[in-house]
């Protein structure tokens, strides 16, 4: 197995990392970084519980390999709050309730922040559209929508 | 003099309070199993399963196994001749002579990354004798089946269990209530109906994973996502031959269990392996392809009913058979055949039953708890034949329930009477809430649009012994730390179990905390996270502990002050005279005592507080008739309607409203409750739409999320609406009892009565597909 030396920024701090050529990134963060609030829901790019964004963008961490993410941003549930003050999709999540067991919230936040930062201010349908590829078991997703509008809100009122 | 626990006003019994983990989890820094770090000695666990859905084991061979670098080590059933199971010792570990489903575990390997334990376990070379498989529980119950459990005989069993040695009937529940042959004459209206209905998958986000060590002393801990910490502890350690003090178990959050993590499945593999690579901690982690068909699935059903009123629309008389298809094991599925058996009239009061309830055997997964632990399954067909029969006698729908269903004091299927409940409130509100008895207009016209509705009820299947307990200690600081065995499986459990503390004891619901993660070294016992048992049964357990912690602080305070402990109270985390008006933080005194009155030495010593609760009354049924007293603790009763559209073009269902009502007794937590009815309606929708293990020849052929839909954000009713009813449990928490499973009962069979009054056509089962529903729309000429 060949190994590579690689650089990139996960929330904000540099990490170097020897990776080998098949690891993904979802298990860098998880196993090496040990930043282990992005989820493995099935490996296989079907759940987005490992959604991260990567410059900026939503991916499946779990389809992303590591020696492709040399020079990268990365933005995990672990980044998203910042000096302690919660990011207001996470303060909204809270607020209307969208945790149940909270497997999928890792990624359910990080693609409603992605969404955010698209569209400050989407539509219903905006919005369950850009939740189609994060699978939740327990919520029936009516309160994970709810918090997304919420937090739209949150948002404009600290802006 | 008495006083209130708390004064109603500040009591957050009854409060929305927010989620106690709620931070925790959008932060990211809430830990699951599978999260946790073991370092460079983690070994990585993977399995050897069988191919074939029957057959004999010739020979196993590990040689090439052993031979590769990085394995630490293989294992077959050779190793652990023990049986496990919870209420029919049925299985091994790991399999022994033969294999009945096609994901039999029958070798497993220890080795220093996934991809070597992968490699090693293609390189377990196994010998088979192909025997003639059971697919069919109809079938499979019949003298012509090949037996699959030829030693059902010797295996150990619940004594509520009836097998049937020399069959594939792990089970038979009988109901012979009134006289059904002679109740038919009688009858102004009689039907019969058949359902299949298929089997599916709970799909928690977070697959199944467990972590076990065995250190060189034979001391075990596993750590898993687990519904069941204390029954797999108890289990397992039996099945190992381990003594249950030497076995520990520590329970992370769960990432949705939905009964697929009650029991013990998998664990019991990771522990087996790790007993043999004694010092290393090895993980074995289920594929989302394996969570699919090698964790509990929910039994299929083919049920049939026959069902007949009279004039006035009475129900006089049902037969039910109910053929289970249990899978290869059917240690925990026996007993949702029980349940079904003893709730067979579904929430209705009726003279005269025969039911046969039969738990059969066949080559496929192996059935489980799932939420709704039957019921879901049985309704589907139930409630659909109440349409049926009301619409024979020209009766509308809702007033044929009204009639029938359930009250207070009405006599139950086993013989008992219904304990107060609110189910006619429910069935009142979920019907106005729809706007019953109004048709409005499709919203195009390649539309039509239906409305229907269905009741429930369900009790907690559970052994009449199932405990609970609970303690509580005081920090310095004031807080009040509640122990508890029971798990949050995402429903709130240690929310709730926080505001019953702090109402019960007498502090605000911020100053509890909850010891986690369950850890059966430390925390109290618990039965099982099932049935919907937990805020009810684990509910009394903390107020027993609270009440046991508030006599010590104020017997305590009361000697300390000369006064007596009528006059003195909790309130807020202080103690309080209605007499002296003297007051005094618990803080004070909760772990240093109080000065003895003469000053003389001290008196008191930490607090801590102890409660258990366990059902007082059950009664066994009689086998031959299932009938006796107390056949459970009680039930949970409501009902769901459901607006709908199918578009004639392509056979698609639109869910326009969804309306749910459920007599939780007490709403400890209503945004809590509301949560769980709007969950379980999304999953009863998912159910019904979408969801079918597609088996064939014993093979799921559809194991993943592409191929096995489950309902995702854009398939949501435009509209929900839940209704919480309160008739209180005479034996509940403040009146409680569950609602957890409840909410997915009903939703499949209102779903299709919505359907027929779409488009008056029924289904033999599930799922209503766009495809499904066109072809009947051709077949039965309202699209060409
Ligand atoms: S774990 Fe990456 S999409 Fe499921
Ligand atoms: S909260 Fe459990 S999967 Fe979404």
């Amino acid at each position: 197995m060949a190994f590579h030396e690689i650089s990139l920024t996960v929330n904000g701090s540099l990490e170097q990392v020897r990776v080998p050529s098949n690891l993904t990134l979802m298990r860098l963060l998880r196993e090496s970084l040990a930043l282990t609030g992005t989820k493995n829901g099935c490996s296989a790019g079907e759940c987005g519980a490992c959604t991260v964004l990567l410059n900026g963008e939503p991916v499946n961490s779990c389809m992303v390999l590591a020696v492709e993410c040399d020079g990268a941003e990365v933005i995990t549930v672990e980044g998203l709050a910042s000096d302690g003050q919660l990011n207001p999709v996470q303060a909204a999540m809270m607020q209307a309730g969208g945790v149940q067991c909270g497997f999928c919230t890792p990624g359910m936040l990080i693609s409603a922040r992605a969404l955010l930062d698209r569209n400050p201010d989407p539509g219903e349908d905006e919005i369950s559209e850009a939740l189609v590829g994060n699978l939740c078991r327990c919520t029936g997703y009516i309160r994970i929508l709810e918090s997304i509008k919420e937090a739209a809100k949150l948002q404009a009122t600290r802006a | 003099m008495a006083h209130p626990i708390t004064p109603k006003s500040s009591s957050p019994v009854g409060e929305s309070k927010p989620r106690i983990d709620a931070r925790e989890k959008v932060t990211g820094a809430a830990l699951y199993a599978d999260d946790i770090q073991f370092g460079n000695k983690l070994l990585y666990a993977r399995i050897k399963r069988s191919p074939y859905p029957h057959a004999l084991i010739k020979k196993i061979d590990v040689s090439r196994a052993l031979a590769l670098p990085g394995v630490k080590a293989v294992v077959t059933g050779q190793d652990f001749p023990g049986f496990i199971g919870l209420y029919l010792k049925d299985r091994h570990i790991f399999c022994r002579e033969r294999v009945r489903y096609v994901g039999d575990p029958v070798a497993g390997v220890a080795a220093i990354n996934p991809e070597t334990a992968e490699k090693a376990v293609n390189l377990i070379d196994v010998e088979y004798e192909v025997l003639e498989p059971v697919f069919d529980p109809e079938f499979g119950a019949s003298p012509q089946a090949p037996v699959l459990h030829p030693e059902l005989g010797q295996y150990i069993v619940a004594s509520f269990i009836l097998p049937r040695p020399g069959s594939n009937i792990s089970n038979h529940f009988k109901i012979r209530k009134g006289d059904v042959s002679s109740a038919w004459q009688k009858c102004s209206k009689v039907i019969e109906r058949k359902y299949r209905i298929p089997h599916i998958q709970h799909v928690p986000i977070e697959p199944h994973v467990a972590i076990a060590k065995v250190e060189e002393s034979g001391e075990a801990t596993l750590w898993d996502s687990s519904q069941s910490p204390f029954a797999q502890r108890d289990l397992i350690a039996e099945t190992l031959g381990i003594p249950q003090s030497k076995m520990r178990v520590i329970a992370p959050l769960v990432g949705g269990g939905f009964g697929g993590k009650a029991g013990v499945s998998m664990e019991s593999l990771a522990v087996a392996i790790a007993s043999k690579v004694r010092g290393y901690p090895v993980k074995l982690l289920l594929t989302r392809e394996e969570e699919f068909f090698t964790a509990f699935v929910r039994q299929g059903l083919v049920a049939t009913f026959k069902m007949g009123c009279d004039v006035d629309g009475k129900l006089l008389a049902m037969q039910n058979t109910f053929f289970w298809d249990g899978g290869a094991y059917t240690e925990y599925g026996v007993n949702i055949t029980r349940a079904a058996g003893y709730s067979c009239t579904g929430p209705y009061e009726v003279p005269n039953v025969h039911t046969d309830s039969y738990c059969v055997y066949t080559n496929h997964p192996v059935g489980g708890p799932m939420r709704g632990f039957g019921m879901p399954e049985m309704h589907s067909g139930l409630e659909q034949c109440i349409d049926e029969l009301a619409h024979e006698i020209g009766m509308d729908a809702v007033e044929f329930r009204r009639r029938n269903c359930l009250k207070g004091g009405s006599i139950l299927p086993t013989g008992g009477r219904m304990h107060p409940t609110g189910l006619s409130e429910c069935l009142e509100k979920a019907a106005e809430a729809i706007d019953w008895g109004r048709k409005a207009q499709p919203s195009a016209p390649n539309k039509r649009r239906g409305k229907g509705l269905a009741l429930m009820w369900k009790a907690p299947a559970m052994p009449g012994n199932a405990g609970s307990s609970a303690w509580i200690e005081l920090a310095e600081d004031g807080t009040l730390t509640l122990g508890v065995g029971c798990q949050d499986i995402g429903q709130g459990a240690f929310t709730v179990a926080a505001q019953m503390a702090a109402a019960a004891f007498g502090v605000p619901y911020e100053s509890v905390r909850v010891a986690t993660p369950v850890d059966t070294r430390y925390s109290p016992y618990e039965w099982q996270t099932v049935a919907s048992r937990i805020t009810w049964s684990t509910g009394n357990a903390i107020i027993a502990a609270a009440q046991d912690a508030r006599r010590q602080v104020l017997n305590l305070v009361a000697r300390a002050w000369g006064e007596t402990t009528d006059d003195l109270d909790i309130v807020n985390g202080m103690v309080v005279s209605f007499k002296s008006e003297r007051e005094i933080p618990v803080k004070d005194f909760a772990v240093a005592g109080l000065p003895k009155p003469d000053g003389n030495g001290w008196m008191g010593g930490p607090i801590i507080g102890r409660g258990n609760f366990i059902p007082a009354d059950v009664t066994g049924l009689d086998p031959e008739t299932g009938q006796g007293e107390h056949a459970v603790v009680h039930f949970t009763t409501g009902a769901q309607a459901i607006e709908l559209e199918v578009d004639l073009d392509t056979g698609r269902i639109e869910i326009l409203k969804g309306v749910a009502a459920f007599d939780v007794g007490k709403a400890i937590n209503p945004e809590l409750v509301k949560a769980q009815m709007e969950g379980g309606l999304i999953q009863g929708i998912s159910s019904a739409l979408f969801e079918r293990l597609q088996l064939k020849d014993g093979v799921v052929q559809n194991a993943s999320f592409v191929d096995y839909r489950i309902a995702t954000s854009s398939d949501l009713p435009k509209s929900v609406q839940s209704i919480i009813v309160e008739v209180p449990q005479a034996d509940g928490p403040w009146g409680a009892r569950g609602i957890g499973e409840h909410s997915m009962v009903p939703t499949l069979p209102a779903i299709a009565n919505a359907i027929y009054d779409a488009i008056g056509i029924r289904f033999e089962g599930p799922p209503f597909t766009a495809e499904k529903i066109y072809l009947a729309m051709l077949d039965a000429g309202i699209v060409k």
